[in-house]
């Protein structure tokens, strides 16, 4: 079966403070739901909290390292599930019911199936 | 597509049913292969031999028939010779299982619905749906699907590749959606054939580059639109909204190839019958939608109040500020009817009125240029007027259609007009 990276894009928040709370009783209830679909995924730390690291020319390259998100959006990539789905329907309709979509936006993108055809 | 010589009339028939016989078989082997790729090479392959031999053996007795062998044959040799995976192989079994020429009236309907859905899915962007429907709804080539939507072939041709490549990675299914998506999902469908003939329309008002009739094309889809799925009220409401505007064609350019606005057309060239029969599927339309209408049906509506007035000045404007209200209400962001909607308010209550309401708006393209300049002319402030008609020329515009806006400005620059 087809696999989905579904990317959550939703305002820049801290999800472990209280205040997220009710969001993340919304996510739970979309984890019980959504249970047989989701292979993995997770919430990630603030924009503040991202680091951004190059490599001059090639491997091997200078190191160069700077501090924030890769870019800088009102909306910004605040977590990622991995979806098990049967086709880009079934993904959309489950996509639709992960509460950063009303929060936000999710884009579902296939996961490549490399060199394992 | 460049012809050596003028084609016969029976060149053009035999070309016309090779194409909609092959578009109706891709359906199809689509389904039978699950490769839109490969279907479309091997009905191509299939459509290349039946020009190439039909015109010397004389066409087979059955067409369709032959055609259908054909390109089945066509995919399995396609198969074979690119030793595509296992997968496909299996499924080149299948194929050659449906053994008889032909093909049962329910599975190719199901087949045509699938492949409509598929390529009007709302994952793909709006110009990659337009772009596959003419390339396997229509049949035409890439060159003439490029032609047709004026870009270059090199440039439709990678479209139609990533197009495809999404469909196959992102897998949006080949399917008929649930009764519950379906209303939706022919909304988008519908959006798509809307989208095809106005860009057939605008071409006419630009250089006349093909002998594709995009127009007829999308009146095509639509009444296939309607057989297949002949109890929806979608479908009829499309085709009312088609016909209804395709009435008006005749009338549409005059002699030299300039445009001819809507108020100054000689209403005499409308087609009366296309008037006729766009009038009663609205009916239909509206009856089986109880009333609640959709975008399709209120841009019919309106194009039906033009229809039916003797007279550009016996034209019910204010029904169709109604009208635009009603539609606008339901697709906020339509730039095209927050446009036509202050048209509309100027004839119904008076160019100020009509200036007020574009003020309104903030998206301020060479559209709402001109109609602006249009307006002011109106209330005799030409100097403002060819102001801002000279502001929209920055825009890249149709040949004609830039004529006739110079040619405004000529006017209004005129002492004494």
């Amino acid at each position: 079966m087809p696999l989905y990276a579904a990317l959550l894009y939703t305002p820049d928040l801290d999800w472990s403070a209280p205040e997220q709370a009710g969001w993340m009783a919304l996510y739970r209830t979309f984890h019980d739901e959504a249970d047989k679909h989701v292979r993995g995924g997770n919430a990630l730390g603030q924009t503040s909290t991202a680091t951004v690291v190059r490599v001059l020319g090639a491997r091997g390259g200078e190191v160069v390292v700077s501090d924030g998100p890769y870019a800088e959006t009102k909306e910004v990539l605040s977590g990622f599930y991995l979806l098990e789905c049967a086709d880009l329907d079934e993904a959309i309709a489950i996509a639709s019911t992960i509460p950063a979509a009303w929060h936000g936006a999710v884009e579902v993108r296939p996961v490549l199936q490399m060199g394992n055809q | 597509m460049a012809h050596p010589h003028p084609l016969t009339e029976a060149e053009v028939r035999l070309a016309e049913t090779v194409r909609i016989e092959g578009a109706r078989i891709l359906a199809t082997l689509i389904r039978t292969v699950g490769d839109l790729q490969l279907a479309e090479d091997a009905v191509q392959e299939a459509t290349i031999a039946a020009l190439r031999d039909w015109p010397v053996s004389g066409p087979p007795e059955n067409p369709r028939a032959w055609l259908t062998v054909a390109a089945r044959r066509k995919a399995i040799d396609i198969i074979r010779r690119e030793g595509l995976r296992a997968g496909k192989e299996r499924e080149g079994t299948e194929l050659m299982d449906l053994s008889s020429s032909e093909l049962s009236e329910s599975v190719v309907h199901d087949d045509q619905l699938r492949l409509i859905f598929t390529c009007c899915h709302p994952a793909l962007a709006m110009e990659a749906r337009v772009a596959l429907a003419l390339r396997t709804l229509c049949g035409l080539s890439t060159e003439e699907v490029a032609a047709a939507l004026l870009t270059s072939e090199a440039a439709m041709a990678k479209r139609l590749t990533r197009t495809r490549q999404k469909i196959t990675q992102a897998s949006i299914p080949y399917r008929i959606p649930s009764p519950a998506e379906l209303p939706r999902r022919l909304a988008a469908v519908c959006a798509v054939v809307h989208s095809l003939y106005t860009s057939g329309h605008t071409r006419l008002s630009g250089e006349r580059l093909v002998d594709i009739d995009v127009c007829a094309e999308a009146v095509r889809l639509a009444r296939l639109l309607l057989r297949l799925l002949p109890d929806a009220p979608e479908p009829p409401g499309l085709l009312a909204l088609l016909l209804l505007t395709e009435a008006r064609r005749p009338a549409r350019l005059n002699a030299q190839g300039e445009v001819t606005l809507l108020a100054d057309q000689d209403r005499e060239l409308w087609d009366t019958s296309a008037i006729a029969e766009g009038l009663a599927w609205l009916a239909v339309s509206l009856e089986r939608s109880a009333g609640i209408a959709d975008p399709c049906q209120l841009q019919a509506a309106m194009a039906a109040q033009h229809a039916i007035a003797p007279t550009a000045a016996d034209t019910d404007w204010a029904e169709i500020v109604r009208l635009y209200d009603l539609l606008l209400s339901v697709q906020p962001t339509n730039r095209a009817a927050a446009l036509g909607r202050a048209v509309a308010v100027a004839e119904a209550h008076g160019p100020p009125a009509g200036l007020a309401a574009l003020d309104a708006l903030s998206d301020r393209d060479h559209r709402w240029q001109a109609i602006r300049a249009e307006l002011l002319a109106r209330v005799r402030r030409f100097d403002e007027a060819a102001r801002e008609m000279r502001r929209s020329l920055a825009a890249t515009l149709p040949a004609p259609e830039r004529a006739h806006r110079l040619h405004r400005i000529a006017q209004w620059s005129t002492p004494g007009v």
